[in-house]
């Protein structure tokens, strides 16, 4: 018997041969698509509906959504909570797990928890200091680093143990990322340490913000000469992009965002436009033109903090996806839309006349 | 002090020199230490170990020291307690996210390990620590392993 009101499933795929997860993001991959993930920000809610809706503006544009953990060490709501708000409509989703906030007994549990809410995919990252947020008085935890955090979820996927050699009845099936950062020194070493994270177990990288496409053009022909583009144990690279709002935003970002490298020519180009936030979508665009036209890139992370709704112009004007429409919850069926998407606001909300 | 561990850093290949040659020692008073007992000579190994390598590296006498690994850099001193590499908050000039008016500590051991013989042990995939071993003599612990394992001693290069 199936209810009329019954809730919208999640939908978990057969994992297929030579596949380590039932998620689209790995099909998409290893399919030799170009693929798109972007991020949620997190909302300082309680309100499920407020995820759901934050989600839906990525609605046929992206392949994966990051639940950021705690990012720029600020208070949110947790990665976990958000992945399973978006597993139950269906939404792949990445969950970002730092290891600034928890000892490896919660992160691994977290890592049981989040699996068996259906996400598919892991980022495993080390996390900003707590100097960076707003509880600078917090204790840092940083009982792993993000390598160590990578070399045990693998465990726990393949060997089925924690890290204390206990076994695990069923392991979670995760798609295995982590993050480098090409851009800042020491620059010489980053592509080795990218292969020490592929040792570790990571399958997928996503990179800070990229504006310097040179600086990423060596690093992806050291990747590439590293082996580590190819074979079955091949890693697929996703650098990160974003609009910068205005010349001003973007020297601040350069000035107080850990990590975070803009060229100066990047600045000139916004100071110089009549609409600077409009060159900074067009900006993204070219950078997305150019990152797409480096071998060895399988796709981009779109970093939009605050101009979200821009992630469907600039995937829509570079034509990145080439027609394809990733999944999301209705496209294929109309009655199983995210409720929160605008196209699924029942008419009766309109005011009524008279 | 901040100063010295960063002319440990910049003389690393020295220091692995000294390293090498100072592990087989230790490890051939294995019959004393094993007279004294190891848990007797712990305290007393410990306090000079401290007072070594806390001049030298700003020791954090984690117990399991991995500088031969390192180039000479002590990881504890990263505010992040990382043993694997950089994070991706270096700052343009090289320092430290978290410590503005620090270098940061693996920016140094990557540096320190071009100037080392086996320096390419960077690259090694670090386990976590195990922190039921801090504040624990390191030498001790190595020694004690490498003397029940001698075949292994010759193998693992100047692990301390």
């Amino acid at each position: 018997m199936k209810f009329d009101d019954e809730p919208v499933p999640g939908y978990s795929l057969p994992i297929l041969p030579g596949h380590v997860s039932p998620g689209r993001l790995e099909r998409v991959l290893r399919a030799g698509k170009f693929a798109i993930t972007s991020e949620i920000d997190p909302p300082d809610s309680a309100d499920p509906a407020e995820v759901l809706k934050r989600a839906a503006i990525f609605d046929g544009y992206v392949d994966a959504i990051n639940a950021t953990d705690g990012s720029g060490a600020h208070c949110h709501m947790s990665s976990v909570g958000v992945c399973s708000l978006l597993t139950r409509v269906g939404y792949a989703t990445i969950l970002q797990i730092s290891c600034r906030d928890r000892n490896r007994i919660a992160m691994q549990g977290e890592i049981l928890g989040a699996a068996a809410m259906g996400a598919c995919n892991l980022l495993c990252l080390t996390g900003d200091g707590v100097q960076a947020g707003d509880h600078p008085q917090a204790k840092p935890v940083f009982d792993l680093d993000s390598m160590s955090l990578l070399e045990i979820a693998r465990g726990m996927r393949d060997e089925c143990r924690f890290q204390s050699g206990r076994k695990i009845d069923m392991p979670p099936r995760i798609f295995l990322g982590a993050a480098e950062n090409p851009f800042v020194p020491p620059l010489e070493w980053r592509p080795h340490r990218l292969a020490k994270k592929v040792a570790a177990g990571a399958q997928f990288i996503q990179t800070q913000y990229c504006f310097d496409i040179p600086r990423l053009r060596d690093f992806m022909l050291k990747v590439g000469d590293l082996g580590l583009l190819e074979g079955p144990d091949r890693v697929f690279i996703l650098p990160g992009i974003g609009p910068l709002a205005s010349a001003r935003s973007a020297r601040w970002i350069r000035e107080n965002v850990p990590g975070v490298h803009i060229p100066d020519a990047v600045v000139k180009r916004l100071e110089g436009a009549k609409d600077q936030k409009e060159e900074g979508k067009r900006l993204c665009m070219d950078l997305l033109n150019e990152i797409r036209e480096i071998p060895g890139v399988s796709g981009a992370h779109i970093m939009a903090y605050r101009q979200e709704h821009t992630v469907a112009e600039i995937i829509e004007t570079t034509g990145i996806l080439e027609g394809r429409v990733p999944w999301y919850p209705g496209r294929d069926n109309p009655s199983e839309l995210n409720p929160e998407s605008p196209e699924a606001q029942p008419e009766a909300l309109e005011p009524v006349q008279g | 002090m901040y100063k010295v561990r960063r002319w440990v850093v910049r003389h690393a290949r020295l220091f692995e020199w000294v390293y090498r040659s100072f592990e087989p020692l230790l490890v051939k008073l294995h019959p004393l230490w094993r007279r004294i007992g190891y848990e007797r000579a712990e305290a007393p190994v410990k306090a000079i170990e401290k007072g070594v390598k806390g001049l030298l590296f700003d020791c954090q006498m984690c117990g399991q020291c991995a500088l031969s690994t390192t180039g000479m850099s002590c990881p504890m001193n990263c505010p992040k307690n990382l043993r694997n590499g950089p994070c991706g908050g270096v700052r343009a000039d090289g320092h430290c996210e978290v410590k503005p008016e620090m270098r940061c500590v693996w920016v140094e051991a990557w540096e320190g390990s071009r100037r080392m013989k086996y320096g390419d042990r960077i690259q090694v995939v670090q386990q976590p620590v195990d922190f039921r071993l801090k504040d624990s003599s390191s030498w001790l612990r190595v020694v004690r392993k490498l003397a029940d394992q001698p075949r292994e001693c010759a193998d693992s290069g100047a692990v301390k």
